[in-house]
């Protein structure tokens, strides 16, 4: 018994517009009637590339967190800060809430992605039929928070702005914050590109 | 061939039928419980105004400074701009490139972008550039990321507190406005409501 799904009912939906059509027959691949972006069921090679930008998220992930992120010098001495060494400053300045939001923004949020896009992608490539409905929500949570880890490379560039006083106070930038940046933009590629309809597509095994 | 009124799952594929909602009301999936659409009155109307009230203030967030800062009487402000550019001189160029696009060129193309095509939708008009212009905002929807932008002003703030004087600027008022206006401008609007307008004024797309 499985659901009647656009794709089992050979219907294509638009993921742009959302617009469910019927392909021509004999047709590989087409375009939306309505607004013209390529037609395909599931997104394309959803699996592989999501594998792919996870494993280079993962890589990079290591220097990003190694790397200092920020290099304050002042009259009292230079300081090299690092993602977590940000976080306990933080924390040792007395604003324990905000040491909790950018440690959870900073380093659990990009943990979770690679962690929960591995499982999903695992899960999917298995055909799993467990857990359905928590994986789909899952991925909705992923698709929500992934742009909030960018929080600290907004902080770097304000800092790095604004404390630019020569000798008395100046704050660079460290190459762990490019690296921390990339970690961020490839786990969003990478859950953009997975497919949640792919979860829901090991129900209707038994029809192919 | 198109099936209007047909309506499959963007989560999970499920093949459904588009029902008329109340103003208010909500379409959610039978089988994953995402939400498929929402309905409310005058939702292009109301879209336009917070877009337009949006373009005013993302103006003012970028004209004037966010926060200012001060050490033994130097003074230093910062726009968004200008800290991209620093980064840049700094030898971080893909850092301020990033920072550049994400809080300032993509909010800039998402705001003048709907602009584009609530202002022709509102006077009954569908030019041509308007539906690959509303499927290249979708895309850059999640790659803007001005409210990101401003809770990373805030920790700064909190960081620079000890060692200078932070004033909280003009432009920073600006974008907590802004944010507020393309949340409920995002809220507000119903992309199956779109779509199904340009569909009318365009039958035949160029592809």
């Amino acid at each position: 018994m499985s659901a009647p799904t656009a794709a089992r009912l050979g219907f294509l939906a638009c993921h742009v517009c959302e617009l469910v059509s019927r392909p021509p027959t004999g047709a590989a691949e087409c375009a939306c009637p309505r607004c013209g972006a390529q037609l395909h069921s599931r997104k394309p090679n959803a699996v592989a590339r999501t594998w792919a930008l996870l494993i280079a998220a993962a890589i990079l992930y290591l220097p990003a967190n190694i790397e200092p992120v920020m290099i304050t010098s002042s009259f009292l001495g230079t300081q090299s800060d690092t993602i977590l060494s940000g976080v306990a400053y933080l924390y040792h300045s007395g604003s324990w809430p905000l040491a909790a939001l950018v440690f959870l923004a900073s380093v659990l949020v990009p943990l979770l992605k690679l962690f929960a896009l591995s499982y999903l992608a695992l899960s999917v490539q298995r055909r799993s039929q467990l857990r359905l409905l928590p994986r789909t929500r899952l991925y909705r949570l992923l698709e929500f928070i992934g742009r909030w880890s960018m929080l600290d490379v907004f902080v770097v560039m304000v800092l790095v702005a604004l404390v630019n006083m020569g000798a008395l106070a100046n704050i660079r930038a460290g190459a762990g914050a490019m690296y921390f940046g990339g970690v961020v933009v490839l786990t969003m590629l990478a859950s953009m590109s997975f497919d949640p309809r792919m979860i829901w597509d090991a129900t209707g095994d038994a029809d192919g | 061939m198109t099936h209007s009124g047909l309506l499959a799952c963007h989560e999970c594929d499920l093949l459904q039928r588009e029902v008329a909602l109340p103003p208010g009301g909500k379409a959610i999936c039978p089988r994953c419980k995402a939400t498929l659409y929402t309905q409310s009155n005058n939702s292009i109307d109301r879209a336009l105004a917070l877009m337009l009230a949006a373009a005013v203030l993302f103006a003012i967030g970028n004209a004037f400074p966010v926060v200012t800062m001060e050490i033994q009487g130097r003074r230093t402000a910062a726009l968004v701009w200008e800290g991209a550019w620093r980064l840049h001189e700094e030898g971080e160029t893909v850092v301020g490139i990033l920072v550049f696009l994400t809080a300032l060129i993509f909010p800039l193309l998402q705001i003048a972008g709907m602009l584009a095509i609530l202002v022709p939708l509102r006077l009954g008009l569908t030019p041509r550039y308007l539906v690959p212009a509303y499927r290249t905002i979708e895309e850059v929807k999640p790659w803007s990321m001005v409210e990101v932008f401003m809770l990373g002003v805030l920790v700064s703030l909190v960081k620079l507190a000890h060692m200078a004087t932070v004033v909280p600027g003009i432009g920073m008022w600006a974008f907590f406005g802004l944010i507020i206006a393309l949340a409920w401008a995002s809220s507000t609007l119903n992309p199956h409501e779109v779509w199904a307008r340009l569909e009318v004024g365009e039958p035949e797309p160029a592809q």
